[in-house]
């Protein structure tokens, strides 16, 4: 087929802005995985770009040293396992009633969960409530709020509704009541779809910094994301702090090999890389995701 | 009735439980809402505080903050709408004209991925880029000559809507092309058919039957975002905000955190985030009676 000129310079247009997106969006990545490569008294200097100029292990040791950062990278473990187990089998379990068609009361209930969709208290009486129920400073406020998500228990009952019937009649013969049919032939057939929503909730739990930031204030129980946020803030101060003594300031920053600024990126690499690590399985099952969302919309 | 709800009592046991959860995490915070319109006493508890009316709406309305509140976040979601909103239908309408699968592979690959980052690491990522002592952007800049000595963006008022508008695209564009590309997909083969043989080039193609052929996906997902437009951001503002931008930075949500968490006046804050929440409501309704007149409307 003959390709005219037109089309060929728009191919090349679209080309070339899609590779600049590309890089755009990839470089703060890259460059930012270098400064942590780098001595922090060399990165100070300026100029720091695709590769780093004196390499070193330096603050990545010293990251894996601080008991605090561990602690918060272990917080963060702890809440991503039990946050998502807990809220995918609990939804799973309401999902799997609520798409029986002879539960009694099943429109109303269905009524009761699409309102709070569309309207919400907001941040203030959701404050008020968690402080009231005592979760303030505790563990669980991570986990047990986001325990029944309603959009991915439309999602699981969409699902289970198109499940063949007949392997769950024969179930039924055999005398498995709801919950057994649920946990041993339901549940084992649904591998994708709680992959894709477990995947979703892990990454939320893993990213999350604000419910931290608002109900934990005992620094034992930050999860990395709002310990990181703590960091890049105080950065902040002490980079303004700096401009108005700059000369004193970097003479002393140049004289140490490691500092705030290369501490703070390695922090960031090492709360970024879980992320990278599921990234594979993520795009793998995310589409699929994507589109189940905007079915359900 | 009783015997069928006997009957069946391990079915109801699976849904009962996370009914009476929803209804402590998502109706009680809605009987919240009427701390707005009382005088919150953190000693007397929320039932035996007094009734004060719309006062504290009226207070939010006569306050120095409601006028640069309400101009950054409409000049805030306005930019956000215009810049944000058809960018990933552009970067959808791009990919969609690239011939070479592993190039596109990457590119999506590439562009997802901010998506799945929280705003703490991304924010990270711009006082990193655009730090003034070893930012890259004054790097590249100075290497151009486009500026003498380096910049800190962070701080000057006139740059920090520019700087919160390209950050929220850099997270949200490739992930926002999904839907746009899967509805691109959707596109009966038959009509570019039709129009090679009219001999209609690539733009001609996009824009006489690609656009029109994903329309209602377009407009679902404005009358949303219109519905969203007092939502002008609150995580990527907190986290890049800081007290010389305040002026310009400033939104309800922002507003809402900072006057009623961080200096305990509930009942004014939760009055701020109800008057928010009803003008959203208003909005969304009149954006989608307009997309009903053309058919592709949410109800």
């Amino acid at each position: 087929m003959k390709i005219s000129y037109g089309d060929r310079l728009t191919s090349g247009i679209i080309y070339a802005l899609l590779a600049l997106l590309a890089f755009v969006t990839f470089y703060p990545f890259w460059n930012s995985a270098v400064i942590s490569f780098n001595t922090g008294a060399d990165t100070s200097l300026g100029g720091i770009t695709f590769w780093p100029r004196a390499f070193t292990l330096d603050n990545y040791e010293i990251v894996f040293q601080d008991k605090r950062l561990v602690h918060a990278f272990l917080i963060s473990v702890l809440r991503t396992v039990i946050g998502t187990v807990l809220s995918i089998a609990a939804t799973a379990v309401f999902a799997y009633g609520m798409s029986k068609k002879e539960l009694v009361g099943r429109k109303y209930y269905m009524i009761f969960c699409i309102i709070p969709l569309y309207f919400d208290g907001g941040l203030i009486p959701s404050y008020m409530l968690i402080r009231s129920l005592g979760l303030m400073n505790s563990f669980w406020v991570m986990v047990i709020p986001g325990l029944i998500s309603i959009w991915n228990m439309i999602v699981f009952r969409t699902f289970f509704q198109q499940l063949p019937h007949n392997l769950e009649e024969s179930a039924k013969i055999d005398g498995c009541g709801y919950w057994q049919t649920l946990f041993r032939i339901v549940l084992p057939l649904s591998g994708p779809v709680v992959a894709t929503l477990a995947l979703f909730s892990a990454v939320g739990h893993w990213n999350d910094w604000f419910t931290a930031t608002l109900y934990i204030s005992d620094t034992k129980l930050l999860p990395i994301q709002t310990l990181l946020q703590q960091i890049l803030s105080s950065n902040i101060m002490s980079e303004q702090m700096m401009q108005t003594s700059a000369a004193a300031q970097s003479h002393i920053a140049s004289a140490r090999s490691v500092t705030t600024k290369s501490l703070t990126m390695a922090t960031m690499m090492v709360a970024t890389i879980p992320i990278i690590l599921v990234y594979p399985f993520v795009q793998k099952y995310f589409v699929k995701g994507v589109m189940v969302g905007s079915l359900k919309e | 009735m009783k015997r069928l709800l006997l009957r069946q009592w391990d079915l109801q046991l699976m849904v009962i439980p996370a009914l009476i959860f929803i209804f402590i995490f998502s109706y009680v915070p809605m009987y919240g809402i009427v701390i707005a319109f009382k005088d919150y006493d953190i000693f007397q508890g929320l039932n035996a505080s007094p009734w004060v009316g719309l006062d504290n709406f009226k207070e939010f309305l006569r306050a120095e903050e409601f006028r640069t509140v309400m101009r950054n976040t409409l000049a805030i979601s306005f930019l956000k709408l215009v810049i944000g909103f058809p960018a990933p239908i552009l970067l959808a309408l791009m990919l969609n004209e690239v011939r070479i699968p592993i190039f596109k592979r990457i590119v999506q690959t590439i562009s997802y991925l901010p998506h799945f980052l929280s705003w703490v690491i991304v924010s990270g990522f711009v006082l990193t880029m655009l730090s003034s002592d070893y930012g890259s952007l004054n790097i590249a800049l100075e290497k151009l000559h486009l500026i003498d000595e380096p910049v800190n963006w962070l701080t000057i008022p006139n740059y920090f809507w520019g700087i919160l508008i390209a950050t929220g695209l850099w997270k949200g564009i490739g992930f926002g092309s999904i839907v746009y590309l899967a509805a691109i997909s959707g596109v009966n083969p038959d009509l570019y058919e039709a129009a090679d043989i009219d001999g209609a080039g690539r733009l001609r193609k996009i824009f006489s039957i690609t656009l029109p052929c994903i329309l209602p996906v377009v407009s679902i997902f404005l009358i949303l975002a219109i519905g969203d437009l007092l939502s002008a951001g609150f995580e990527d503002i907190l986290l890049l905000q800081n007290d010389i931008v305040r002026d310009v930075s400033d939104v309800l949500d922002t507003y809402v955190y900072r006057i009623g968490i961080k200096n305990s006046l509930f009942s004014y804050a939760a009055a701020v985030g109800l008057f928010k929440a009803v003008i959203s409501v208003v909005l969304l309704t009149f954006a989608n009676a307009l997309a009903r007149r053309s058919g592709n409307s949410l109800w």
